[in-house]
């Protein structure tokens, strides 16, 4: 249990995935100039995270990993060189499913996040974090613990910026730096705070 | 071809500092940041992705008038995503310790916005010579950004540049004291938003309206 | 001409050539390049050994010197028995970094016992014997690894014949801090070790440290400045990989002469 804990609070905190690792920046720095609307993205990376990470943990160990056709009759069948088209296949997927299910049973929740979802395919937190999940080896439980706690991380930086952003509109910044140049900086300098949680370990 | 010189011209220089992919749409930066603290493996990188953004658009060029548009985003993603793996197959047969210290960042090329975006945007309308040039423009406006953060932080962060000592560091008996933020993930932020502005005082056009 | 690429038959006509054409080009790049692939994970493997070993120039022909120096032993931590396979590999190819990722091939630390943070160590372990001219023991290679700052730190350490002085040590992988943590790479740290005890006078304690102002010249590293956290981690790592639950047993069966390194 400690374990898991302990992962959780390193995925959100330590590697977080936009702050140390660079990944969905795209959207990152398009969508965070309102708190509300990051909040929302924030949101649905959470749940897009949490889902394909194990999922793709499963597809990758009974199906791509070398030797994992055994069940199948080929046990020295190799396939993972296939992993980078069968993520991004399974996210497009996951991410078609979940869109469709909301809006069929949960419209309130699809009206808030539906939007957010087609975004989320080409984001490249979760191809990330799907393929720190392979190469870290993760077990299936891990992979989930994972997955939530890369998306918390992602949202809560996400939510963090925008914040950042929304009280930049009043600062009178010079002409060049406005819009795009302030924010990396501002990025730059939380990704800073965010690094004092290295080395903690539970 | 209907193309004039000039506006091969337009297509592969444009992108590199009038219209940098990076500095004004935002685009791709994910995958790049993260390799950038050695000169090595931002030249790989670059290269890579120049490669990958020429020959998708190249290939979706090609057949974009068989394409039902129905499926036309799998379809992008499918030829990207092939060519992904093809370069991180040759990485790591011919790259070995370059591959390893990419890990996972060649396979982002996938979900990187350039490539995607340039199939889309370009190539679908384009003919196959011109997408090529268009994807190998994109491909050196995103490497010069890189190239430049990659310069910055190994030259002033570890005092090499392609792992030479260029300036000798304190540690080793020299002068040079490293400024060890450099080598530290934040600071390629601090870079990128020097260089829009650098950018930008050269080409006001570009400054981004007050809201 | 639009309409006509809307139809089913064109769609599906369009996306199985496509399928078809993609899958022969990344097969045909995956299985060609495979060979090539394979060979320069093991020949990385092998330039990791004989630098731990100190036997790497930058004139040497590794492959060469592996085959002739190096011999490469499966052992059974539990048991202290050489084993000719584990897992169905044999020792070339068996890694025991990724069976210790797996449960039935593992045991599972309890938290107190586990100082270095790995939470499973592997049954059976991979050591490489090098012997001199003469046939006799000349460095042993041991893998060891353990958390720093950021991850895990993967490494080899090589002893001498008394199995209790180091020789050099390599840490071939980590995600430490480049330029602070990441000096455990730096050539100049990693002399300090070579000489170092790690085991007291009877052999039973360690009394290997890494640490600020060393007190005991004989045992102790340097701790790199600037990096506690990596070097504590080192410390725990060598306290744990050279205690009786990993290497202490195998260790004193090897000192004895009861496991022979053919």
């Amino acid at each position: 249990m400690e374990a898991y804990i302990s992962l959780f609070i390193k995925s959100v905190f330590v590697e977080n995935l936009a702050l140390s690792f660079f990944l969905g920046m795209c959207t990152f720095l398009a969508v965070s100039k309102k708190v509300s609307t990051a909040f929302g993205l924030g949101v649905a990376v959470i749940v897009v995270l949490g889902i394909s990470v194990p999922v793709n943990n499963l597809v990758y160990h009974n199906i791509l990993a070398p030797g994992a056709l055994s069940w199948a009759g080929f046990p020295d069948a190799d396939l993972s060189f296939l992993r980078f088209l069968t993520f991004i296949g399974v996210i497009a997927a996951l991410v078609q499913i979940l869109e469709m299910t909301l809006d069929k049973y949960v419209p309130a929740l699809y009206n808030a996040l539906g939007i957010f979802l087609p975004l989320i395919t080409v984001n490249c937190a979760i191809f990330g974090g799907v393929s720190f999940m392979v190469e870290r080896d993760y077990n299936f439980t891990e992979s989930i613990v994972y997955g939530i706690g890369g998306g918390v991380g992602w949202a809560l930086a996400i939510v963090a910026l925008a914040a950042v952003r929304e009280k930049l509109k009043y600062a009178d910044v010079p002409d060049g730096l406005r819009g795009l140049g302030i924010t990396f900086i501002s990025v730059g300098l939380i990704g800073l705070g965010f690094m004092s949680f290295s080395g903690v370990s539970l | 071809m209907a193309s004039s010189a000039k506006e091969m011209k337009e297509v592969l220089f444009g992108p590199i500092f009038a219209n940098n992919p990076i500095a004004l749409q935002i685009l791709g930066i994910c995958s790049a940041l993260a390799v950038t603290s050695k000169m090595e493996n931002t030249v790989v990188m670059c290269i890579a992705l120049t490669l990958v953004t020429a020959f998708s658009n190249l290939f979706i060029s090609l057949i974009r008038n068989h394409i039902p548009s129905s499926v036309r985003i799998i379809v992008q993603m499918t030829i990207i995503a092939s060519l992904v793996i093809v370069v991180d197959q040759v990485l790591r047969a011919y790259a070995y310790s370059i591959a390893k210290e990419l890990s996972v960042f060649v396979g982002l090329i996938i979900t990187n916005c350039i490539v995607m975006g340039r199939a889309e945007a370009f190539a679908m309308k384009s003919s196959p010579g011109l997408s090529f040039l268009d994807g190998i423009g994109n491909g050196l406006g995103y490497s010069v950004v890189l190239l430049f953060v990659g310069f910055i932080r190994e030259l002033f962060g570890s005092g090499s540049l392609f792992g030479y000592q260029i300036l000798s560091l304190a540690s080793e008996g020299g002068w040079y004291q490293p400024v060890g933020l450099l080598i530290l993930p934040p600071s390629a932020f601090f870079i990128i938003g020097g260089f829009i502005w650098i950018l930008r005082t050269f080409r006001p056009e570009q400054v981004e309206p007050k809201d | 001409m639009a309409k006509k690429n809307e139809s089913l038959g064109k769609t599906l006509f369009v996306v199985i050539a496509l399928c078809l054409v993609c899958a022969i080009i990344v097969s045909g790049a995956a299985v060609g390049l495979k060979p090539i692939q394979q060979k320069n994970a093991a020949l990385d493997m092998q330039r990791n050994v004989l630098d731990a070993a100190g036997l790497l120039e930058p004139s040497t022909d590794v492959v060469a010197v592996f085959n002739d120096r190096v011999n490469t032993k499966l052992i059974n931590l539990n048991s202290l028995e050489l084993v000719e396979q584990a897992n169905g590999q044999n020792a070339t190819n068996y890694d025991p970094i990724a069976a210790a990722n797996k449960p039935e091939w593992s045991t599972k630390l309890q938290k107190s016992e586990d100082t270095a943070g790995i939470g499973t160590r592997e049954d059976v372990t991979k050591v490489y014997f090098i012997n001199n001219e003469q046939g006799e023991l000349e460095t042993l290679v041991l893998y060891i690894r353990g958390y720093g700052l950021w991850g895990t730190m993967y490494g080899l350490i090589s002893l001498q014949p008394d199995l209790n002085t180091v020789r050099s040590v390599n840490f071939y992988e980590h995600s430490e801090t480049p330029g602070l943590g990441g000096e455990i790479q730096n050539p100049k740290w990693v002399a300090q070790w070579s000489g170092k005890e790690i085991y007291g006078d009877s052999n039973e304690q360690v009394e290997f440290d890494v640490m600020k102002n060393p007190t005991q010249e004989n045992h102790d590293v340097d701790a790199l400045s600037g990096a506690t956290l990596t070097s504590n981690g080192v410390d725990n790592l060598v306290e744990y990989w050279f205690s009786d639950k990993a290497y202490g047993p195998l260790l004193e069966k090897i000192r004895k002469g009861e496991l022979s390194n053919g």
